[in-house]
């Protein structure tokens, strides 16, 4: 795969996306091991699944896939000792619109995604895991089936692993095709052969009932790789990386209005976004204007370039201090950007500049979650669509001035009301986007309305 | 014994209830007499959760550092309410659990979800067969708005489409509650419907290659809580609201399915299962449920009629009754046999037993009706009141064992006469030929057959929805028929005609109501000791008797 930046931006810290454009790098395992591969595997079976469980917590290594759920809390719902087996599923989906950082993973090291799926799989005692990966990967799953294949030549798959005694098999699970097969409990459906429905909550968790009604751990590709470096170097270490609570590095995907879009792994919180776009990315494109951010794949809420927003700031005497920066100062990690309203998310950073209309954006955006949407549950099902319809009428032709109300509360009838969380990631970018631009929106419904003011008739 | 069910406290809407362990929320909130609108919730299967209809107002205690709830200037647990809407199908009642029905949240919730489901819905209420019972209607009214702010195109989806043989469905009606495909799945252990395509574009259908011919497919549309599938019988047939609706039970199979009778002008348009969780649950077989067209026959027997000269001609009740009467009178009392059916309600076998000992004959018997049984509802035994038929002495332990006697009997000219109720004696082994040696039969139908065509005296009767009466079930439980309609012409009810055949023999007093049989009865067989009709009651009775074969329970 020709990536956009073969050469890391001095700024970064690589971690994870170490070999990633590396000369000479291969993705078979002769390669992996001449590097050092497995060395971490072989230490993790010199300690207590518990141990490795303690490391994981200790590291505060946030889920990468885009809830941001602490990794080592997930895994302590696992109680030891239960009657029924353990399943590991590596969530290789990736699906959110702006994200490309697994797939860099899956195809260029794929062992050491392996390798952190072992060392997790043990320390959750699980002894069957799956890697689910996206219908749209064939190459991908190619590359991983083979990967698993050479480990199991090498011992690191299969029966007593390395003589600890220890018991896996990885297998890989190709998808159809769904984003909502990204959605966890979606997943486990989807492997257990139904339509990915995501499952009420309650009761079915997937650490208690998941795949197959057994307990179920479900992490993202990049979440199981940092494992493997906090097995290498010690949940206290990583814990230094990036900031409290917002531990370890992040590749961030950046796409859009940029001199360089493409992938960075930097430290989190080590980065503004007026940094990451301004001194990564190369600026804006020529005679251009920062407009907007979308700071975590195409769900969350995007960002205005002209907003301030006031953050809280802990002094070191302990007082909080109330600051108001503007957008290219909020920091991009999980609680800053949670702070400014939008989300971490997956990590996909969408950036527009003032010749892009966001009408436009926001009809892209709202004809990816009608055309994703599961249909199982109402709100999301006919909102997701009854919110396409609007934004393309007012693209089109046909507009009334009553329609950017209405957007903005069919989008409020969904948040919160439904099965899964695809319902805020359907929701927010309407609610975000109108809020915002509300000018905008109202300006072009009167562009293309047909000088009516809402007496369009129900068809 | 169990110990008895633990009770839990539960606020809903500030009063604190106690409801038993593993009440639903739903559940508790309308015990409360807080009703919360659903559609994808059915109390007999699993809660997907997915229309959102029922979302409410859900907390739990607030916990102190102690472990203890932090209880209120009321003495009561102070809440924690969770910030966003949850599900009431799915989950039970909580210690301490708080629920709020009527709050602004909740309303717009309920709001929400129905704008939504009515956007793409085709709003066709004037030609659909479910306006009047339809959900989405009766919400509509409480929980909807008169406008609608859906300015675009509908999504199209497929309409008229045959599900299988008794099931039309239309999918833009369809609010995808995934009721019908749970209820094969889960219920009729066929799992032949699901949802295709994806998002606002879903649609429900059958698995390629596969209809929905399962003998239940039209519980599928009693469970639809809007027009999208419909009885293929009964579509466009009449208006619901037009129907008078009778409580009765099915008389198709000895498990006497709970029934709800709808009927206009004296015809029977359509049959639905009635709750009762001792019977049949919420459902019934679609062999049952149709067996009602014969009713509406056109062939039906309408006026009695005598043979004259080899042909039947019609007659007037008294004198059909006389010339009955006078022909039984020719016989010695094991020349006669009478051949009854146990299809016929408690009263008429009590009555038909009065006239087998009037005459005296050790012949008689019911015609034995079996088939398979299928591990849901239908009971091998294909008669509805076989038990009752042993009860009160009709036939005897094994049905049917007198039968081929009582056969060879006739063919041999030692049976002369035969008073065939209800039964067309060809299904016994004789043929026409056999039933013209008879110097009499004296028959009771509703529909000609070669037995009524072979009749010396025809009495027209009531079919089971013209008449009532008691059956008691294969379980050994004692139910009710009720009259939906009137018999046909000058047809009577069979209990009446074989007191007056009876009162032709024996010269025995009058008896006028089907109450008073009943009473008879009861005071004649320990096993009804002290029930009557109305004691019975709508759900039916269970009668200590001995019970072989029952069907599994659903």
């Amino acid at each position: 795969m020709v990536s956009p930046t073969r050469t890391p931006h001095p700024r970064e810290r690589r971690i994870i996306f170490k070999n990633i454009d590396r000369p000479g790098w291969t993705n078979d395992i002769g390669c992996y091991l001449q590097d050092g591969g497995y060395e971490e595997l072989k230490k993790a079976f010199t300690m207590k699944p518990e141990q490795i469980v303690n490391e994981v917590k200790a590291s505060g290594l946030r889920g990468r896939g885009g809830a941001g759920f602490p990794c080592g809390m997930k895994w302590g719902f696992i109680k030891p000792g239960g009657t029924k087996p353990v399943y590991l599923i590596c969530n290789a989906d990736e699906a959110e619109p702006g994200t490309f950082k697994d797939r860099y993973i899956i195809h260029q090291d794929p062992h050491q995604l392996l390798e952190g799926m072992i060392i997790s799989c043990f320390a959750v005692n699980a002894r069957l895991a799956y890697i689910y990966i996206r219908g749209e990967f064939p190459l991908g799953a190619k590359i991983l089936e083979n990967a698993i294949a050479e480990a199991k030549e090498h011992g690191f798959v299969g029966k007593n692993i390395l003589g600890s005694g220890f018991d896996l098999d990885i297998f890989v699970f190709r998808g159809a095709g769904a984003y909502i097969c990204g959605e966890e409990t979606g997943l486990i459906e989807s492997i257990e052969g139904k339509r990915p429905y995501p499952r009420i909550k309650p009761p079915y968790f997937p650490a208690v009932l998941g795949l197959y009604m057994s307990p179920t751990i479900v992490n993202n590709v990049e979440t199981l790789c940092n494992v493997k470096y906090i097995v290498k170097i010690g949940g206290a270490e990583y814990a230094n990386i990036g900031r409290t609570n917002n531990t370890g590095t992040r590749i961030l995907c950046v796409s859009g209005d940029v001199q360089k879009p493409g992938y960075y792994e930097l430290e989190v919180g080590g980065i503004t976004i007026g940094e990451l776009i301004y001194d990564v990315c190369g600026g804006c494109k020529p005679g251009r204007k920062l407009k907007a951010v979308i700071p975590g794949g195409s769900s969350a809420k995007v960002l205005s370039a002209t907003d301030r927003y006031t953050i809280k700031t802990k002094q070191a005497d302990g007082a909080t201090l109330e600051s108001e920066i503007g957008l290219e100062d909020v920091r991009i990690d999980f609680d800053s950007l949670a702070a400014v309203g939008s989300m971490a998310g997956s990590g996909g950073i969408i950036v527009m500049d003032d010749s892009r209309d966001m009408v436009w954006a926001l009809n892209n955006i709202n004809e990816f979650y009608a055309h994703e949407s599961c249909g199982q549950c109402t709100p999301c099902r006919e909102g997701s669509l009854w919110m396409k319809k609007i934004t393309e009428r007012m693209l089109h032709g046909g507009a009334t001035d009553q329609d950017t109300g209405t957007l903005l509360s069919v989008a409020d009838n969904i948040a919160g009301r439904t099965i899964c969380a695809f319902g805020e990631a359907c929701s927010w970018p309407t609610q975000s986007f109108v809020a915002k631009f509300r000018d905008e929106f109202v300006a072009t419904a009167g562009k293309t309305g047909n000088g009516q003011s809402g007496l369009l008739s129900p068809k | 014994m169990s110990a008895p069910t633990e009770l839990l406290n539960v606020q809903i809407d500030g009063v604190w209830h106690q409801f038993p362990k593993g009440t639903r929320v739903i559940e508790a909130c309308a015990q409360a007499g807080k009703f919360i609108p659903h559609y994808c919730y059915h109390p007999k299967l699993t809660s997907p959760g997915n229309c959102r209809m029922c979302l409410i107002e859900m907390g739990m205690p607030r916990i102190r550092p102690d472990r203890k709830p932090e209880l209120g200037p009321d003495g009561k647990p102070i809440i924690n309410w969770i910030p966003r809407p949850q599900i009431s199908c799915a989950q039970d009642v909580a210690e301490g659990m708080g629920v709020r029905t009527d709050s602004k949240m909740v309303k717009d919730c309920r709001n929400g979800v129905m704008e939504f489901l009515l956007i793409n819905h085709p709003l066709d209420c004037p030609i659909c067969d479910q306006a009047g019972e339809c959900h989405l209607q009766e919400y509509s009214v409480e929980f909807g708005t008169s406008g609608s702010r859906f300015l675009d195109e509908k999504v199209k989806k497929p309409k008229r489409v045959e599900l299988g043989p008794r099931v039309t469905l239309d999918d833009e009606r369809c609010i995808l509650c995934s009721r019908c495909i749970r209820f094969m799945k889960e219920v009729a252990h066929d799992d032949v419907l699901g949802f295709v395509s994806r998002g606002s574009l879903t649609y429900l259908t059958a698995h390629p290659g596969k209809l929905l011919d399962s003998n239940y497919s039209l519980n599928t549309v009693d469970i639809c809580p809007v027009g999208a599938l419909t009885s293929t019988d009964f579509r466009f047939k009449m208006r619901v609201w037009f129907l008078k609706e009778t409580k009765s039970i099915c008389t198709s199979c000895g498990t006497g399915c709970n029934t709800v009778i709808g009927t206009r002008k004296n015809e029977i348009f359509r049959q639905t299962p009635r709750e009762n969780n001792g019977v049949n649950s919420s459902w019934m077989c679609d062999y049952g449920r149709l067996n009602f067209h014969f009713v509406n026959s056109a062939d039906r027997l309408k006026t009695p009629q005598i043979k004259e000269n080899q042909d039947l001609v019609e007659t007037n009740w008294a004198h059909a009754l006389v010339k009955a009467g006078e022909e039984l009178k020719n016989f010695q009392k094991d020349e006669v046999a009478v051949i009854a059916s146990a299809r016929m309600t408690n009263e008429e076998l009590w009555m038909t037993k009065k006239l087998i000992d009037s005459i005296g004959t050790s012949h008689h018997d019911v015609v034995p009706r079996t088939g398979s049984a299928d591990a849901i509802l239908m009971s091998a035994d294909r008669n509805p009141n076989t038990l009752g038929a042993q009860l009160l002495g009709v036939t005897m332990a094994t049905p049917g064992a007198a039968l081929s006697n009582i056969a060879s009997g006739v063919k041999s000219g030692a049976i002369k006469a035969v008073v065939a109720l209800g039964e067309d004696l060809t299904q016994i082994g004789l043929a026409s030929v056999d039933l013209k040696k008879l110097a009499s039969l004296i028959v009771v139908d509703i529909l000609p057959n070669d037995t009524t065509r072979s009749a010396t005296v025809l009495f027209p009767s009531s079919a089971f929805a013209e008449k009532r009466g008691s059956m008691i079930n294969i379980k050994g439980r004692l139910q009710r028929l009720n009259r939906a309609i009137q018999p046909p012409g000058t047809a009577r009810d069979d209990w009446e005609i074989i007191r007056d055949l009876n009162q032709q023999l024996s010269g025995a007093n009058g008896i006028y109501l089907v109450e008073d049989v009943f009473k008879q009865i009861a005071e004649a067989i320990p096993d009804l000791l002290g029930f009557s009709l109305s004691k019975i009651g709508d759900q039916g009775v269970e009668l200590v008797t001995e019970n072989e074969e029952a069907p599994a329970t659903v």
